[in-house]
């Protein structure tokens, strides 16, 4: 199987063809979608979609990290990762195609 | 936030379409993501993030408890890549 790589374009032109709106107005609400769940995250608010998966921002605290290269020991700040746990529905659905 | 509190975001953004439009639109979006990834495709986001598919080779696990060997096919899982941009905002204070 070749591997694609799908992008934004791509799921604008499903909902262009889906609903029949214009490109333009397909290709804004991807980018609206994108935004909002983006800001909820930034706003430390989890993000549930059912039936796909949910996100959410965990902190990390500080730890100390090596220079692989050197030795040295430097201090990895403290910082937040995104978490994304797929569900169930999302899961059976890539392994159902195998 | 949930699928409804997003649907309800977007449809705030965009007066100009129904409600039932913009269901199928949010819709359309993660059904788009998961049957790509489905056909074992990859799906970039730039900004946001990257979804891919990781395989995982079939082995033999043990069930803890009893130490009993167990068969464990081979599956794949989806994975997420969280976009330079997003990473970048949610460490700015």
């Amino acid at each position: 199987m070749s591997q694609k790589t799908i992008t934004r374009a791509d799921l604008a032109d499903a909902i262009f063809e889906n609903l029949g709106l214009s490109r333009n107005d397909s290709s804004d609400l991807v980018e609206n979608i994108i935004d909002e769940m983006s800001d909820a995250l930034v706003r430390d608010e989890s993000v549930k979609i059912s039936s796909f998966g949910s996100f959410s921002a965990r902190q990390k605290a500080e730890r100390i990290g090596r220079n692989p290269k050197t030795g040295e020991e430097v201090p990895i700040t403290p910082r937040k990762v995104l978490v994304f746990r797929a569900s169930h529905v999302l899961k059976n659905r890539i392994n159902d195609s195998v | 936030m949930t699928k409804s509190e997003l649907i309800s975001r977007i449809a705030e953004l965009n007066p100009h379409l129904y409600l039932r439009d913009i269901e199928k639109i949010v819709e359309t979006f993660f059904e788009e993501i998961t049957k790509a990834l489905a056909n074992g495709d990859r799906v970039e986001l730039r900004g946001f993030g990257a979804f891919s598919v990781k395989e995982r080779d079939a082995r033999i696990g043990r069930n803890p408890r009893t130490g009993e060997k167990v068969e464990v096919d081979a599956k794949r899982l989806p994975f997420f890549k969280t976009g330079k941009a997003l990473r970048d905002r949610l460490n700015e204070e």
